[in-house]
């Protein structure tokens, strides 16, 4: 079992060890959907999967031959069946994977399909399959078999919570709901075989360190189209670089500290605009597509277009350090030397809020892609997070001893990645509680953080790149052991995991790397989302579109899920006034009445009696819980923090 | 009228002729004229019998009296005052004998009493209100019809109009087919022959053979396998019923030789099977065996129960009860005792017993050492220093024996250890032994206990020093792997750690609360990951964060966080600043750091600054009081404490802040007012609750969460109309006659009580 190198071991490997022996083991995701167009993709969205009609499947169990349908064609049966694949891991390990056939992954769609199976093995004597006129059969009769095991993922009504009761109107409600709620999980788990790509992935031969191995031997082992992915950009001018891939990770922008910007489809190389801003460039990003640009240059920010001509100058964001755009609010945020976090209604041209932090010079800004929160990190150790709508940060969390210099927060929105001037590296929990998960001390602390669509984490630390991989997507990277280390040649200055490859974009001072990480990216893209391939014409309606489905600015908070929630302090103000103005409570549980009896047992007196009875009885129900309620405090206050108690405490002197 | 004048009489004239009725209550007016003084007095003692009469309360019904002489009696005015009777018409007609001519008066009489007099026409008002009553029955009647057709379409997820025709459905090409009828000639032929051999021609595919096997259940067996069944069901319901009957029973006798009927069937039926077979004798052991488990676990025999509590209170006296008490005691001893399970190898009894005993525990912590989560591991690790800090007593040392037994099994300090171990086991008898004195005299033991316990202890000591003396020298020795010497320096805090605690030990910690305090403390430090330990402690040593109180606590679990010391990474790439001699750098660079930040104290900051957040988003408590107001005012005069507790209303207490246990964070309590103008405020009508209405929009339906096809789904208009359709309205032979039995009076009646119910909550809120 390999473990965590010590410290004390001897000194860093060499760089130029041989590497004769050493078995490379890298598949780089070569592009995800090359041959699929985008109209294509469009298309499949819409195709409903299970309809019960299989498609060929990649077991070799079953002998009876399928019915073939007409539009399948000749599906070659015996290719379908028979193949057995290469021999798995001498094929994973060595060479990248052949083009995908549908013979190469039986192992994800076995799970979908072996349910539709099921009841042709045994057949149900009730559903009878109806033989027609032609004496054909339908073989796989009545509907398609729910997969509710991958539908769960997409349930989105949060059921541990008890509902208060309900009247059999409400109740019918709750069941549509429910049962519509079904019904969608289900039909996004059957187009869930529509994500045809699987992530990459680089794996050492028995116990080897995937960190040791090189740039080159990941280059060497990957396809030429992968290969081409890799390259350096050497610009030792214009000083330390800062880039952004934008959203589509087709489209590369860079800017050079003394002025240099320029804007590239990265993919062919072919250059769109090259400038010199003749002024120092703070940061660089790309606003909604590819076609407008934002430059924090030293006195204030501007606004190019692909061309390089020169939109806007917007004087109100003055000595601007670090850029964010929100894609889904259009909004540029913008935090400044002066201490102001401001932000910018890209579609309007109107600067929404201008926050003030309170806390000196700002250089360090991170988007949360979960919920459009913005992080700050500061000089005195702590991270605020900030919405446009709220005037003081929404929340603040103590990270470090020293000052925080470099922030990131997962696609997922659940951990976020701070690095200090301590020389700490840690991972915080953002699902409510804000505590460090994992922590470790880097010899010379991260100036830049970033993490990936798929969770890995990458951190610049002086002239070395660290990339450490967690267990699946939506796992915290394991700070155990680097997945991948890379040295450049010049200090790191900006990074950024590209979307959708499987590639990392480093500035440095002395230019540009992308370099390769597997499994870094989403495989499958929304084609009606951010779409790599998509024309010109595309783009303008994806605009169009996108601008229609704006989301406005005041909606970021904390929890996104909270605005589906009903407003419940105005509630109960509204129904107070009501109360007030009526003069009495309608919703309220009239007060018992007894029914008036017969042969004198009506008396007045039995009344009383019987209305005291019930009131007594309420009452004591309502002392009951209440006294249960102090119990239930009392146990949580109490309750030892020792983990079980043994049965030989009693022995205990 | 006429008819009752002409009766009376007639009756008077009889009454007249027929001296015999002297009786009769009529004669009394006569009676009265003749001897007034006799009758008085007649009547008096009649009033007084009555009276008396009355006073058993049975009589109740009091005739009406005359009480004066009425001045004039009148043939027409007949009374029968006086009389236990009423005077009915009948009673008139009575003595006379039966004539026809008095049939007929009778008859007259019946007449007259049958018939009534006109009643007075109502007025105009009432009238119209039974117009309208009828006429709002009759209506509601005939539109009750519509009430499920609404109903329906009121729940209908989509109404498409023009409605009646259904959409067409999607049917297999074969289905559509089999309408078709053969035409020309060819066909014709060629069904010809399929009817020839009979084959069949359309669906479903069955010939006339496989047809008639179908349905091949004949009649009579048909009634046979219904008679079956109705036996069956007959039978089970008898049985049901006697089950019931007996399960009510109330007798205890009874039961108990029920019970006991039972319990010796299982027994014999155990010895059948066991002779049979064993192994299903041996899962049913197991069974029994369980449920004697559950019934140990049970407090059933603990004396506890309320019919125990009775005899307890009744056993004084009744023998009866004491032995039933001795009964369920001795059951309860049966059952609490605990099975010995034999070990084949007592000999060496000691060292099985303590693997059996500690490894888990260790183990756990060994495996978890490298895993990923270090919060698991955190609270694994303090786990297991909890639990060795309660075992302490009893061995304290056990683990670590354990683990050097691991660690050098292949060593050569084998016979070491083995010394060690008998000492071990020597002591462990020790112990054994004053435990039995203990028990043996719970109440004089303290003494002795206290003796044993530091005999023990001072043993314990020098044992432990041993132990981690034997440590260091293996450390000193060759390490044979890795992963011994691993297992060896994450043992070395927890035994630093324990030392101070076992020197503490002997001033006795008397009361489990001061146990759990002390192991409280204890964790504290050992909440850092285990190498981190010995760091810890010397900062829980030094005089600098030793703060008091509640804030102590806090204050530790921030340093924590922020000064847990983390394992560093040595890449394989380190930057080139740092290349050389890494170890000596990094301690400078911690050096410095430290030097850097000695200034500013990050911590306290951020607590005062959490302090400041906690204060200002409090409700603010509301003074009231005027000074000057009742007591004198001025300069320098402020008002008592007494008014101003008085006049103090105190803000209520809100909900708790959600950063309350969370530290290193400061949650911002504020509501975000513009996030809130897009929430819903005002719950829909059937929801009661906001919870209920917030499940049903939580699942989004937007395009971007949903495939194409549940997006239409979702979004699907209530109504659609087809274009170029004409909507005719409902008709009444499209939906059916069919009456809802709705009595639309009781509505009528119901609404004034509920009017009246609202007038009085309101005025009762009035009131209030």
């Amino acid at each position: 079992m390999e473990t965590a190198p010590k410290p004390g071991r001897g000194g860093p490997p060499k760089e130029d060890k041989p590497q004769a022996k050493r078995k490379v083991a890298a598949w780089v995701e070569a592009n995800a959907a090359l041959g699929l167009g985008a109209s294509d993709r469009a298309r499949a969205r819409g195709f409903r999967s299970g309809s019960g009609s299989g498609l060929p499947i990649g077991l070799g169990l079953r002998v009876r031959r399928k019915p073939q349908r007409y539009w399948e064609g000749e599906a070659p049966p015996a290719a379908a069946g028979a193949s057995p694949g290469p021999p798995r891991k001498k094929a994973r390990t060595r060479e990248p994977r052949p083009p995908r056939s549908k013979s190469a992954h039986p192992a994800k769609k076995s799970r979908l399909r072996q349910k539709p199976r099921a009841p042709k093995d045994a057949p149900d004597p009730k559903r009878r399959p109806q033989r027609t006129l032609s004496g054909a059969q339908d073989p796989f009769p009545g509907p398609a078999p729910a997969p509710v095991e991958g539908a769960r993922k997409f349930c989105r009504i949060d059921k541990s919570r008890t509902l208060p009761h309900s009247k059999p109107k409400t109740r019918s409600k709750l069941e549509t709901a429910e049962a519509q709620e079904e019904e969608a999980s289900v039909r996004a788990a059957r187009a869930e075989l529509l994500l045809t790509e699987e992530p990459g992935f680089l794996e050492g031969e028995d116990g080897e360190d995937t960190a040791k191995i090189l740039q080159t031997d990941v280059v060497g082992a990957v396809d030429i189209a992968s290969a081409a992915k890799h390259f350096d950009l050497n610009l030792r001018q214009f000083g330390p670089y800062r880039l952004n891939y934008s959203r589509t990770g087709r489209h590369l922008a860079l800017g050079g500290r003394r002025g240099h910007v320029a804007a590239l489809d990265w993919v062919t190389k072919k250059l769109m605009c090259e400038i010199n801003v003749m002024e120092a460039v703070q940061d660089i990003h790309f606003l909604h597509s590819e076609a407008l640009l934002a430059v924090a240059q030293n006195r204030w920010l501007y606004i190019y277009d692909n061309q390089g001509i020169e939109l806007h100058c917007i004087r109100r964001c003055d000595r601007v350090t670090r850029l964010e755009f929100l894609p889904f609010h259009f909004l540029l945020a913008t935090c400044s030397e002066t201490g102001f976090l401001t932000y910018l209604d890209v579609s309007v041209g109107k600067i929404v809020t201008a926050l003030n932090a309170r806390a000196g010079r700002l250089s360090v800004m991170a988007q949360n892609p979960y919920n459009a929160v913005i992080h700050l990190g500061h000089s005195n150790g702590t991270v605020s997070l900030w919405s446009p709508a709220v005037k003081e940060p929404l929340a603040k969390i103590l990270c470090h001893r020293g000052a925080v210099r470099a922030v990131a927060v997962d696609s997922t929105g659940t951990y976020m990645a701070t690095s200090g001037l301590d020389h700490q590296l840690k991972i915080f929990d953002l699902r409510g509680t804000f505590q460090p998960l994992s922590a470790r001390t880097l010899p010379q602390g991260a100036g830049h953080v970033a993490f990936s669509q798929r969770g890995l984490l990458a951190a610049g630390m002086g002239d070395v790149v660290n990339i450490w991989a967690g267990q699946g997507k939506a796992s915290s990277p394991s700070l155990e052991q680097p997945y991948l280390t890379h040295r450049l040649s010049g200090r790191v200055h900006g990074l950024q995991f590209c979307p959708f490859e499987d590639v990392l974009g480093v500035g440095h001072s002395g230019g540009i790397t992308s370099m390769l990480v597997p499994g870094s990216a989403e495989p499958n893209f929304d084609g009606l989302e951010n779409n790599p391939y998509r024309s010109r014409k595309q783009r303008q309606e994806w605009e169009v579109k996108a601008l229609l489905e704006k989301v406005p600015a005041e909606l970021i908070c904390l929890d996104p899920r909270a605005l589906a929630e009903v407003d419940v302090v105005s509630l109960e103000q509204q129904k107070k006034e009501r109360i007030e103005r009526l003069g009495y409570d309608p919703d309220a549980k009239a007060p018992f009445q007894p029914k008036a009896k017969q042969k004198g047992r009506s008396s007045t007196a039995s009344l009383v009696k019987r209305k005291k009875k019930v009131m007594d009885q309420e009452h004591r129900d309502k002392v009951r819980q209440s006294l249960e309620q102090q119990q239930q405090q009392k146990q949580e206050t109490t309750k030892p923090p020792r983990a079980r108690p043994s049965a030989l405490d009693r022995f205990v002197r | 009228m006429m008819n009752t004048t002409k009766a009376a009489k007639g009756s008077l004239l009889a009454l007249s002729q027929q001296e015999e009725l002297v009786d009769l209550p009529t004669n009394y007016p006569l009676s009265a004229s003749e001897d007034e003084g006799d009758s008085d007095g007649e009547r008096k003692h009649q009033k007084l019998l009555e009276a008396i009469g009355s006073l058993d309360g049975k009589n109740r019904w009091k005739l009406p009296e005359r009480s004066e002489a009425s001045l004039k009696v009148s043939e027409f005015n007949v009374s029968c005052e006086g009389s236990g009777e009423k005077l009915a018409l009948s009673d008139l007609l009575g003595p006379a004998k039966p004539s026809p001519s008095l049939a007929a008066v009778k008859k007259q009489l019946s007449r007259v009493k049958s018939k009534k007099t006109l009643e007075l026409p109502l007025n105009k008002a009432e009238v119209d209100q039974i117009h309208r009553e009828v006429a709002f029955s009759k209506t509601s009647q005939t539109l009750s019809k519509w009430d499920s057709v609404v109903q329906k379409n009121r729940e209908a997820e989509q109404l498409v109009f023009p409605m009646g025709k259904e959409s067409s459905s999607f049917a297999p090409i074969e289905h559509v087919f089999s309408d078709w009828k053969a035409r020309t000639p060819l066909e014709q032929e060629v069904f010809n022959l399929l009817h020839k051999n009979k084959q069949p021609v359309t669906d479903p595919l069955l010939t006339p053979v496989e047809k008639a096997s179908l349905r091949a259940m004949s009649l009579e067996e048909a009634k046979i396998r219904r008679a079956e069944l109705q036996r069956a069901r007959a039978l089970q319901s008898y049985y049901e019923a006697r089950a019931r009957r007996m399960k009510k029973i109330k007798s205890k006798k009874y039961h108990k030789i029920v019970k006991k009927g039972k319990a010796k069937k299982a027994i014999k039926d155990f010895e059948q099977l066991r002779k049979v077979d064993p192994n299903a004798a041996l899962e049913e052991l197991e069974k029994i065996e369980k449920a004697r488990m559950m019934e140990r676990m049970s407090l059933k025999h603990q004396n506890s129960g309320k019919w125990a509590k009775s005899k307890a209170i009744m056993a004084k006296y009744d023998l009866e009860a004491r032995q039933a008490m001795q009964e369920q005691l001795a059951k309860n001893k049966e059952l609490t005792q605990k099975l010995q399970v034999v070990s084949e190898s007592e000999e060496e009894g000691g060292a099985d017993e303590e693997e059996a005993l500690v490894p888990d525990v260790v183990n756990e912590v060994q495996m978890n050492s490298d895993g990923a989560n270090p919060w698991m591991l955190r609270s694994c690790n303090r786990d297991a220093k909890e639990d060795e800090i309660q075992a302490d007593s009893e061995e304290p040392s056990e683990p670590v024996v354990h683990e050097i037994s691991e660690n050098e099994g292949n060593e050569k300090s084998v016979e070491e250890e083995d010394v060690l171990l008998k000492e071990f086991e020597e002591r462990r008898s020790l112990r054994k032994r004053s435990k039995c004195n203990q028990n043996a005299e719970p109440v004089s033991g303290q003494e002795t206990k206290d003796s044993t316990s530091k005999e023990v202890l001072s043993e314990l000591r020098a044992l432990s020093k041993k132990l981690s003396e034997e440590n260091h020298l293996s450390k000193k020795q060759k390490e044979s792997s890795a992963k011994t010497v691993l297992l060896v320096q994450e043992e070395e805090p927890a035994l630093e750690e324990e030392e101070p605690l076992l020197l503490q030990r002997p001033e006795r910690i008397q009361t489990m609360e001061k146990l759990e305090e002390l192991g409280n403390e204890d964790c504290l430090p050992s909440k850092e990951p285990p190498r981190a330990a010995v760091e810890g402690e010397q900062m829980r040593r030094n005089p600098q964060y030793q703060l008091k109180g509640k804030k102590k606590e806090q204050m530790i679990s921030l340093q924590n966080l922020l000064t847990s010391r983390t394992p560093s990474v040595t890449s394989l790439a380190v930057p080139t600043t740092v290349e050389e001699l890494e170890d000596e750098v990094e301690r400078e660079q911690k050096q410095m750091i430290k030097e850097a930040f000695a200034g500013d104290d990050v911590i306290k900051e951020f607590l005062k600054e959490k302090r400041e957040a906690i204060q200002a988003s409090k409700p603010k408590d509301m003074d009231l009081t005027l000074p000057g107001w009742g007591e004198w005012g001025g300069m320098d005069l402020k008002p008592s404490a007494k008014k101003r507790r008085r006049f103090l209303i105190k803000a209520p207490e809100g909900p708790p802040r959600k950063d309350k246990n969370l530290p290193n964070v400061i949650i911002s309590e504020k509501r975000n007012i513009q996030a809130a103008a897009h929430q819903v405020r005002v719950l829909p009508y059937p929801f009661t609750h906001h919870q209920q209405f917030e499940r049903t929009i939580q699942n989004p339906i937007g395009s971007t969460w949903n495939t194409q096809r549940a997006f239409q789904k979702l979004t699907a208009p209530k109504v659609v109309t087809k274009a170029g359709h004409i909507i005719k309205p409902i008709k009444a032979e499209d939906v059916g006659y069919r009456s809802s039995p709705r009595s639309d009076l009781s509505v009528m009646q119901n609404n004034p009580k509920r009017h009246s119910k609202h007038q009085k909550q309101l005025k009762k809120s009035s009131m209030d």
